[in-house]
């Protein structure tokens, strides 16, 4: 009696706190058949404001695989002075609040008053209101996604079989591209589509330091606040799908490739 | 199925590494991470010191008068006592909902796993309008919350559903149930098994969540602009207070008050480093 009392609690509040309201986004989306997704389809503002969502997420998803992948060896197959602290201080971007993260990147990146942004003004880049600004803020978000699925199974496979490979001569390169990243490819995509996801919808830091020019450095989450605040609720709605489908999409990519390692 | 980016190194693993112990530098290996340092400090390090820098610039007094403004802390107290109350429902419910996700069989639980993930992949500008239209002006519960406080609890409450779940799933998953059914058969009722024997083991796993999950809800930002109305002394939250200052030119007073976030931030991951280290000595 008790199992099915909790079992409907927790149905119950899951439908009331993310199933139905999902579920309205999709409904208000469709209100007027697909009038409201060819119209935002049609703006080219809005296109130019997908693609560059699109562009920033990819850029952004490239940086942070490289680099998370890098540190992740790093702090698992190797000892070196600060390693506990480096591994906390990774963590920091997922608590820290937007906000504060377009803040601290204005502080050092902006044109006017920022601690290399003048310098950088000079040598003619632009960071803050502009691409690289956006690409920089939506990068430190997402820094953590990769680094927290490739530890774990870089840990799980340990490193005989390469150390294998490098005593039957194999080069660094060799090893990594025959035999590590084979090994943790899993790892990697949950990584790389967990970060895509929070790439793509990447609000509170973008609008700091993106300055929301129209047609320029209008991201797709920026949209839906411009879209709905100006009262056009479809074209909110609309976008917010498109989005929300994006997101969905990732989550039941990765639920449904991840093995049931915990069953 | 568990969310590795929500949940701390496996023990098992961890004490293999501990005892294998990592090899020493190379030239190659030191170069990159010297690369990767590089990297990490332009992009998070300095710009983060920057914003203490700053915030701290006009000395205690001018940092201390910035965190007072009678609206600056409003918002703050909001936040804080905001956080705290969902932390405390997301113990609960969390708890709840793992101990159902594991120990309970039924059809369409694959569907609340893939649920219990969505606020964390969803944008916040569109959990905002998720919420919005249950809980908003055209509810179809008949439910209006928008631009009360009310609001603000439900979007944190949104934000951060999956963390308490997602850490203390796979720990609860682990659990040795020979200790359990020795308890029963000894004569414990099931709440006196629960309170003697499973709760003691999932409590770093909770407190780990339910500081995460106020570490976010403290951080909490896209989720409340159109929910909340960000009404000054009513439903202002902290951020929003930082972004209006950011508008008003007034750069010193946002970093004074982005300072009380990070060190908020700051201590969430010490608690939850030295969590983690206890989570691996008993795992």
């Amino acid at each position: 009696m008790a199992k099915y009392a909790l079992r409907l609690t927790v149905i119950a509040y899951l439908f009331f706190l993310v199933a139905w309201p999902l579920y309205l986004v999709g409904k208000n989306a469709f209100a007027n058949g697909l009038d409201n997704i060819t119209g935002i389809l049609e703006d080219p503002d809005i296109v130019h404001a997908l693609t560059l969502t699109v562009q920033v997420a990819v850029i952004a998803v490239i940086i942070n695989t490289v680099f998370g992948v890098g540190i992740s060896l790093l702090l698992v197959r190797y000892e070196f002075p600060g390693k506990r602290l480096l591994s906390a201080m990774l963590d920091v971007p997922l608590s820290v609040s937007p906000i504060v993260v377009g803040l601290a990147l204005v502080l050092v990146y902006g044109g006017r008053n920022g601690w290399f942004g003048p310098a950088l003004e000079n040598a003619g880049f632009q960071v803050i209101f502009s691409t690289p600004g956006i690409v920089l803020a939506t990068v430190f978000v997402a820094l953590p996604l990769v680094i927290r699925e490739v530890v774990p199974v870089l840990e799980e496979v340990g490193d005989e079989q390469e150390q294998a490979a490098r005593s039957l001569g194999a080069n660094a390169v060799q090893t990594f591209r025959r035999i590590t990243l084979p090994s943790i490819k899993w790892g990697v995509i949950y990584g790389v589509v967990l970060s895509l996801a929070r790439s793509l919808g990447e609000f509170g830091a973008v609008k700091v330091v993106s300055g929301n020019v129209l047609g320029q450095t209008r991201t797709a989450t920026l949209v839906v606040e411009e879209k709905y605040l100006n009262f056009d609720k479809g074209g909110a709605y609309a976008t917010a799908f498109l989005l929300a489908l994006v997101a969905v999409a990732c989550i039941i990519t990765v639920s449904i490739l991840r093995p049931k390692e915990d069953r | 199925m568990s969310s590795a980016l929500l949940v701390p190194d496996r023990p098992a693993a961890s004490r293999r590494r501990a005892a294998r112990g990592g090899r020493r530098l190379t030239r190659v290996s030191g170069l990159g991470l010297g690369i990767a340092m590089m990297w990490f400090s332009l992009l998070v390090l300095i710009p983060l010191a920057a914003v203490v820098v700053t915030g701290t610039s006009g000395g205690w007094s001018g940092f201390w008068d910035a965190v007072t403004n009678e609206q600056t802390a409003a918002a703050i107290r909001l936040t804080v006592g905001t956080a705290f109350l969902v932390t405390v429902v997301n113990v609960i419910m969390g708890t709840l909902i793992a101990w159902v996700l594991v120990r309970d069989r039924f059809p369409g639980q694959r569907a609340l796993e893939v649920l219990i993930d969505i606020p964390f992949a969803l944008p916040t500008i569109v959990a905002g309008l998720v919420l919005l239209s249950l809980y908003g002006p055209n509810s179809p519960l008949g439910i209006n919350i928008a631009n009360a406080r009310p609001a603000v609890f439900l979007a944190f409450l949104f934000v951060t559903l999956p963390f308490v779940v997602r850490t203390v799933q796979p720990v609860l998953a682990e659990l040795d149930k020979e200790a359990e059914e020795a308890a029963m058969s000894l004569g414990a009722s099931k709440f006196t098994v629960f309170r003697r024997i499973i709760l003691p083991s999932l409590t770093p796993a909770i407190a780990a969540g339910a500081a995460l999950s106020f570490a976010r809800g403290v951080s909490e930002y896209g989720s409340l602009v159109l929910l909340s109305g960000n009404l000054p002394m009513r439903t202002e939250v902290t951020s929003v207070r930082i972004l209006s200052s950011i508008e008003n030119d007034n750069v010193d007073s946002a970093a004074a008050v982005a300072t009380v976030l990070l060190v908020i931030s700051f201590a969430v991951i010490v608690i939850l480093d030295l969590l983690q280290r206890r989570m691996v000595r008993r795992g």
